[in-house]
């Protein structure tokens, strides 16, 4: 039988308030079990109940990259996802990946090869290019490039953001 | 977003039942073009039916010596699927060449086939747009129609379908297998997109209720000669606005099978079953591809921003032709614009 997060249409046409229920993440190996409404997208469920703000939302509609997050290991963009799509999924942001202390080898790639300029679609290069790692499918600079692509930065830090990838890859 | 209700389905019996219980409701399987629409209040189904997590995402041989292809498989898993790269290299090539490497990893096989067109004016509530609300008129005769379509068209709707993994299917003529209210039945890809006609809200030819459950390719992959050529204003992460599928069997310089298909240009996926016809027997020469060309857009139509797409598509097909009848495409390759 499904699983159904609603209570029955009300009589007079209109919808009833649609309740919220609890949606089990597991967010940077931790398990967290938010209240969320059906509509919630993963983006606003990480950033505006989880409080993890490092995910960005540049366009909301897939169209930039900056909310690229990794589930299960595998980059998708949170913007074009509902959070109650992925109870039990395994859900890695910018935070899982390293911290201030200890970055991950791409946040000091990024650093070393000076990968930005505003910062605001690092986080979503950076978990894109995690998850370009975890395909294993890139080696030139080409296939970098054209698997790199579903990330845009308004800054033009393209060159540096190459750069960073690649030493990354390279060391694979 | 507004207020919607939202169920998991555990197997296609309970999806079909559940769907059918909520009226208006959606299937969603990746969601990355229906929460698109959802945002943009194009779409408001009151309830979605979650059929990403069916069971239906093998990629599995048939009997016959074809392929199947599940529906909720992704279209990332599909392209880079060992016997999709080995058997069936155009469909590698042109899944890998729409969305991104995010999106492609969300959208599944089912929703691929389902997406809806990307004319401006169906995204825009301000304007009216046959497709969107029936009776309304069609902003883009008319209108900025850069994308909209030179093949097939009505005067009701000049839309195109903008997947570009249908367009190799298109060529490689898989079944569709669905299964709905009223039980399973099978589809021919070439009977499951439409052209607008006088009702262009109807994309395709499924029934109220129906679920995708697989796409079953047949045993030939056209594995040596063929091509993916994709044409858009920029390198990647962008809709085709033309391009073109090709497969081919050759016999030393002859072409004895042919398959042609362009997206970009029409309602549906456009294969041209009489250009194909005009393939077989004839040397692969520029002067046998270039009348195959004329052929495949001696009745195209422009509408004004869109014109160029008719000599781009006749430069596009030459091109494609003569990039499969060489093998230059390798099998397996990312595919980065036709390096
Ligand atoms: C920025 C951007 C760029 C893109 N660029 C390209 C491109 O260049 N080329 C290209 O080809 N595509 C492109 N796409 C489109 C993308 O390929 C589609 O959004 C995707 O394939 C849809 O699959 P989905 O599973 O996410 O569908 P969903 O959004 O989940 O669903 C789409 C439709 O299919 C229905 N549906 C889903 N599964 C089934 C099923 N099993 N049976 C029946 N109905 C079903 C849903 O009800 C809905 O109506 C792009 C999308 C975006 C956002
Ligand atoms: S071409 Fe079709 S989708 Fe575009 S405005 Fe006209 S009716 Fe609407
Ligand atoms: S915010 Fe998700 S792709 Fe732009
Ligand atoms: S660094 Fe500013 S958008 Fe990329």
């Amino acid at each position: 039988m499904s699983q159904t997060l609603t209570s029955a249409p009300a009589s007079g046409g209109l919808p009833t308030p649609v309740s919220t229920g609890p949606v089990r993440l597991h967010i940077n190996g931790e398990t967290q079990t938010l209240q969320l409404a059906p509509w919630t997208s993963l983006l606003d469920a990480l950033r505006e109940y989880a409080h993890l703000t490092g995910t960005k939302k540049g366009c909301d509609h897939g169209q930039c990259g900056a909310c690229t997050v990794l589930v299960n290991g595998r980059r998708i963009n949170s913007c074009l996802t509902l959070a109650v799509m992925h109870d039990d999924d395994d859900i890695t942001t910018i935070e899982g990946l390293g911290t201030p202390e200890n970055l991950s080898p791409l946040q000091q790639a990024f650093v070393d090869h000076d990968a930005f300029q505003c910062g605001y679609c690092t986080p979503g290069q950076i978990c894109s290019a995690q998850g370009l790692l975890n395909e294993g499918r890139a080696h030139s600079e080409a296939e970098i490039k054209e698997l790199m692509s579903g990330n845009l930065c308004r800054c033009g830090a393209y060159v540096g953001i190459l750069d960073a990838v690649k030493e990354v890859v390279d060391k694979q | 977003m507004y207020p919607f209700s939202y169920s998991r389905a555990t197997d296609v019996a309970d999806a079909v039942r559940d769907k059918a219980g909520h009226d208006g409701s959606a299937y969603i399987g990746g969601g990355t073009n229906l929460i698109d629409l959802m945002k943009m209040n194009v779409e408001q189904p009151p309830h979605l039916v979650n059929v990403a997590k069916l069971p239906l995402s093998k990629i599995e041989d048939l009997p016959d010596g074809g392929l199947r292809l599940g529906a909720t498989a992704t279209n990332s898993d599909t392209a880079w699927n060992e016997q999709v790269k080995a058997r069936y290299p155009l469909l590698n090539q042109a899944i890998l060449a729409g969305a991104s490497p995010q999106l492609r990893n969300a959208a599944t096989n089912g929703g691929n086939l389902m997406q809806r067109t990307r004319c401006y004016y169906f995204y825009d509530l301000a304007t009216p747009c046959n497709k969107r609300e029936p009776g309304s008129g069609c902003s883009a005769i008319g209108g900025f129609n850069r994308v909209c379509g030179i093949l097939g068209t009505s005067e009701a709707c000049i839309a195109t379908h903008p997947s570009d993994m249908c367009v190799a299917l298109a060529a490689l003529a898989p079944t569709v297998r669905v299964s709905g209210p009223n039980g399973e039945r099978t589809i021919a890809f070439e009977d499951f997109h439409r052209l607008p006609g006088e009702q262009p809200e109807f994309d395709n030819t499924l029934v109220e209720g129906e679920l995708i459950t697989s796409l079953d390719l047949p045993e030939k992959g056209f594995a040596k000669h063929f091509a993916y050529l994709k044409l858009r204003d920029r390198h990647s992460y962008a809709f085709a606005l033309v391009s073109v599928a090709v497969g081919l069997e050759m016999d030393g310089d002859t072409i004895t099978d042919a398959r042609l298909a362009l997206g970009g240009v029409a309602h549906k996926p456009w294969r041209d079953l009489s250009a194909e016809q005009l393939l077989k027997g004839q040397p692969a020469t520029a002067e046998t591809f270039g009348r195959v060309a004329a052929h495949v857009v001696a009745n195209a139509v422009g509408r004004g921003s869109n014109d160029f797409k008719i000599e781009l598509a006749r430069r596009a097909i030459v091109r494609a032709l003569k990039q499969a009848a060489e093998g230059q495409q390798q099998a397996g390759d990312v595919y980065l614009g036709g390096q």
